[in-house]
């Protein structure tokens, strides 16, 4: 295999092939009801939490501001039902800890309609008049990151862009939202990727999606056919070949351009910018309207789950409710895992809700988990399958010996530890069935507290 | 309902350190079954006897609780094998079983167990063997000998710290050359007879002392290469650079040096390069590493085979290479993404569907287009691009 893909002289170097496991990659995108109550954290992103600008007992619209902030690294939360505000306060997160919440009881009669926002014109407004309308949808990078959208978008003086990249590579196994949404939501994309090249000044737009979804591909180059010649430049639609980690955008932009971008650097450093389908799907349906984001598509899948699918669901929907009417009941659903099977989260709790970052809930059954269980942890043999995985051209065998005797001062130094970005391909080919990646996480953890300490 | 917390990834490959070391046992049984067929019941018992008494010292040391590995991965088993397969086929039962206990205990378990092992532990083994008996390891037996099925070598059945039967006296009673009893390496060391690459190649051809066909380990050797429970690039680099070695000193005097087909093919240079330089725990990992010490075991073999005081030189050479292996690694580590050659210049990779000018940010304000994407469906040919100032 990776003899024919030096031949074919594909994409990035290494990397995984997993199997791709998409389940619902044929059915339509339905809408989850809305759940009796929802909780909407107030950290769902990177950078500061908003504050709440509502009080226990007032009754609030869908699509009203709940929380706003001045910090340009945040964003604005909406309600994502009509209801009363039952509580504000701490709550549990999604990665553990407590964190200020506020709790929508939803009116039961209430049509939820969407009747906050305001249709705007956006057609000749200036670059910071866009950036100011995209921060106030609340937009953050729905592919997982959560990145605050409006500061992605934002090109810092001293740099130019020329091209904007679209992420719908959507690498992971299992999860097919983004490739739903470029399908039935190609026009709103189409719309979202115009006002991201004007917000950027790109005069170009490339859309790089897996080669598993070439029905995807089309309805785009249909939908941008549609449109129109667009003043702000061309839209490109390209197929990649599917590989995990693609989706990653240091191995996006080689597989399009082939080009690296020089280690801790952005894409900006040569003149791009990445943006996830999904967040731009969801831009160009709220920025004309003037609404904020209340709901996204989310991939309820996996073996545990009795109806799989890819669901509109509010905002701050409890993951409790989700797993009933997606019937993880009626299985042996044991471990609930938010995002992808690669790099997805654990879920701690079931009481905690769907936040903008999370593409995906997967379900896995109690007989697969403890398959994964059984197997014996070996020692290193040094078989090299994690070197000749690892996207960014890691040392994981080394890296993890060292590891094991908390050398992480010469990890970071001599073995590049920075450079990991714990995509999970080592520890999914390791045949000793070390925890590689938990490893380095870590020893990552151990640098920056250092870091911190000495400073 | 109760939920279960590990850590991401949630999904493994089946591949697993068993699986490894089943593939690869299985890849020696046709060459186990094809040294039996050449040499008979004496290979069958050796076979037997070493590698039991591999397993018996595994099992013993796992029992210490001093090192990780069991029986159950077979990584004994294939110690065992390759073991009994460099050996003689006639070599005494009890020198193989001592050299079986050396091999598990001495360059194994010592070192802490699977994984952990400096040297190729069948190479220990048959290092020992070689120090300790000299004069039985360089006594073969010729293959395809009538009546093989049927009776042992007297040689195999030696009494434990006897002196094993004169091989040359038994021959003269089979009305043999006493030279079929010397391996195509030694006949050209010290008799100056070369062997054709043909009967080389096969093995086949009556009553030659050789081991197993190196055409058939070739194959079993493609096949772990082709499902990746080994890595080509290390036999490549030891048949590259054994080869490319003995060809320039054969161009220098051919009439000292034998071809380097010769080379290539005699001896244990392909058991030793598929089998034994490529046992993962003593080679390194990284891939230009790899070349490096493949080209060390070719280059190595090739000089001792030529100017030492023995035939064979294979094992002494992935011996050494073994020993340089952390060295080797710790120069060739892989170059992270974004910190090569190409990231610094700012150069592009060849093939990339949309190149990037160099001047291209600069062009942006002329009404600059993009380029077309080159591989994949619908490649545009050269003069259908495009042009600068046409309507999409």
């Amino acid at each position: 295999m990776k003899l024919l893909s030096y031949f074919r002289g594909e994409a990035f170097q290494r990397g995984v092939h997993p199997p791709s496991c998409k389940l619902t990659a044929d059915t339509k995108i339905r809408r989850l009801p809305f759940p009796p109550k929802v909780i909407v954290p107030l950290s769902q992103h990177i950078g500061k939490p908003p504050r709440p600008v509502v009080k226990i007992g007032q009754e609030v619209v869908r699509g009203q501001p709940i929380a706003r902030t001045d910090d340009w690294l945040s964003v604005p939360h909406h309600a994502p039902v009509t209801g009363v505000v039952e509580f504000v306060g701490l709550r549990p997160g999604v990665r553990g800890p407590w964190g200020d919440s506020i709790v929508i009881r939803a009116h039961p009669g209430a049509t939820q309609e969407d009747l906050w926002g305001q249709p705007q014109d956006l057609s000749d407004t200036t670059r910071d008049a866009l950036l100011q309308a995209i921060w106030d949808t609340g937009m953050v990078g729905l592919g997982g990151a959560a990145f605050p959208t409006h500061a992605k978008l934002t090109v810092p003086k001293q740099a130019k862009v020329h091209t904007l990249v679209v992420n719908g590579c959507e690498c992971e196994p299992y999860l097919t939202c983004d490739h739903r949404v470029m399908v039935e939501q190609a026009d709103d994309l189409v719309i979202g990727i115009r006002y991201a090249m004007r917000a950027t000044g790109a005069v170009r737009a490339i859309v790089g999606i897996e080669d598993n979804k070439p029905d995807a591909a089309e309805a785009i180059r249909k939908a941008v056919e549609r449109h129109g010649p667009a003043p702000e430049g061309d839209i490109h639609a390209e197929l990649v070949p599917t590989k995990y980690p693609q989706g990653s955008e240091k191995m996006l932009i080689m597989a399009l351009f082939g080009v690296e971008i020089p280690a801790g650097g952005l894409p900006v450093s040569i003149g791009m910018v990445v943006n996830n389908v999904g967040t731009l799907a969801a831009l160009g349906r709220l920025l004309p309207r003037g609404r904020g984001l209340t709901e996204r598509v989310v991939t309820i899948t996996g073996p545990g789950v009795a109806r799989p699918g890819d669901y509109i669901v509010p905002l701050g929907t409890p993951l409790r409710f989700i797993l009933d009417y997606a019937g993880a009941q009626a299985v042996d659903a044991r471990q609930v895992i938010l995002g992808g099977p690669m790099m997805g989260q654990a879920a701690a709790s079931l009481d905690v809700s769907i936040t903008k970052g999370i593409s995906g809930v997967l379900v896995l059954r109690g007989d697969e988990a403890m398959r994964h269980e059984d197997r014996k942890i070996y020692p290193c043999i040094k078989c090299a399958e994690c070197v000749e995985s690892c996207p960014m051209g890691l040392n994981p065998s080394t890296l993890g010996m060292l590891a094991a005797k908390r050398e992480y001062d010469l990890m970071g130094e001599q073995y590049f530890l920075g450079e990991c970005f714990e995509c999970g391909c080592c520890s999914y080919v390791c045949p000793s069935n070390i925890p590689l990646v938990q490893q380095f996480r870590v020893a990552k953890q151990m640098l920056r507290e250092k870091a911190v300490a000495t400073k | 309902m109760t939920i279960e917390i590990r850590s991401a990834p949630h999904i493994k490959t089946p591949k697993s350190v068993e699986m490894i070391m089943r593939h690869v046992v299985w890849s020696l049984l046709p060459i186990c079954a094809f040294f039996i067929y050449q040499y008979g019941l004496s290979a069958l018992a050796s076979l037997v006897v070493v590698t039991g008494s591999c397993l018996i010292t595994e099992r013993l040391f796992a029992r210490t609780g001093t090192q990780s590995g069991d029986i159950r991965d077979y990584s004994a088993v294939i110690t065992g094998i390759l073991l009994a397969l460099s050996l003689p086929p006639a070599f005494p039962l009890w020198m193989g079983a001592v050299a079986g206990f050396v091999a598990i205990a001495l360059g194994k378990a010592l070192f802490g167990g699977i994984g952990f092992n400096v040297f190729n532990p069948a190479l220990v083994g048959r290092a020992f063997a070689q120090a300790a008996f000299p004069q039985a390891i360089a006594t073969y037996s010729p293959s395809f000998l009538p009546g093989r099925f049927t009776e042992f070598v007297p040689s195999s059945l030696a009494w434990p710290l006897m002196q094993p039967a004169d091989m040359m006296l038994w021959l003269k009673d089979k009305q043999l050359d006493a030279l079929a009893a010397a391996t195509p390496l030694a006949k050209w060391k010290f008799e100056g007879v070369l062997a054709g690459a043909e009967e080389l190649l096969s093995s086949l051809s009556g009553h030659m002392a050789v081991g197993p066909s190196p055409a058939l380990i070739l194959v079993c050797g493609i096949y772990l290469a082709f499902r990746r429970f080994l890595d080509w690039r290390i036999p490549a680099a030891i048949l590259g650079s054994a080869g490319l070695t003995a060809w320039l000193l054969f161009a220098l005097s051919p009439d000292r040096f034998p071809n380097p087909f010769f080379m290539m093919f005699s001896g244990g240079l392909i058991l030793g390069a598929i089998y034994m330089a490529t046992d993962m725990a003593t080679s390194p990992v990284t891939p230009k590493g790899m070349w490096l010490y493949g080209a060390l075991i070719g280059l190595l073999t090739v000089i001792i085979r030529y100017y030492s005081g023995l035939p064979e030189g294979v094992m002494y050479a992935i011996l050494l290479a073994n020993a340089a292996t952390p060295l080797i690694e710790k120069v060739t580590q892989p170059t992270p993404f974004g910190k090569s050659a190409l990231a610094r210049l700012g150069q592009a990779r060849r093939g990339a569907s949309y190149p990037l000018h160099p001047g291209y940010i600069s062009r942006e304000d002329a009404g600059a287009v993009t380029p077309r994407k080159k591989f994949l469906s619908q490649k545009p040919k050269q003069d259908e691009r495009r042009k600068p100032g046409d309507q999409p």
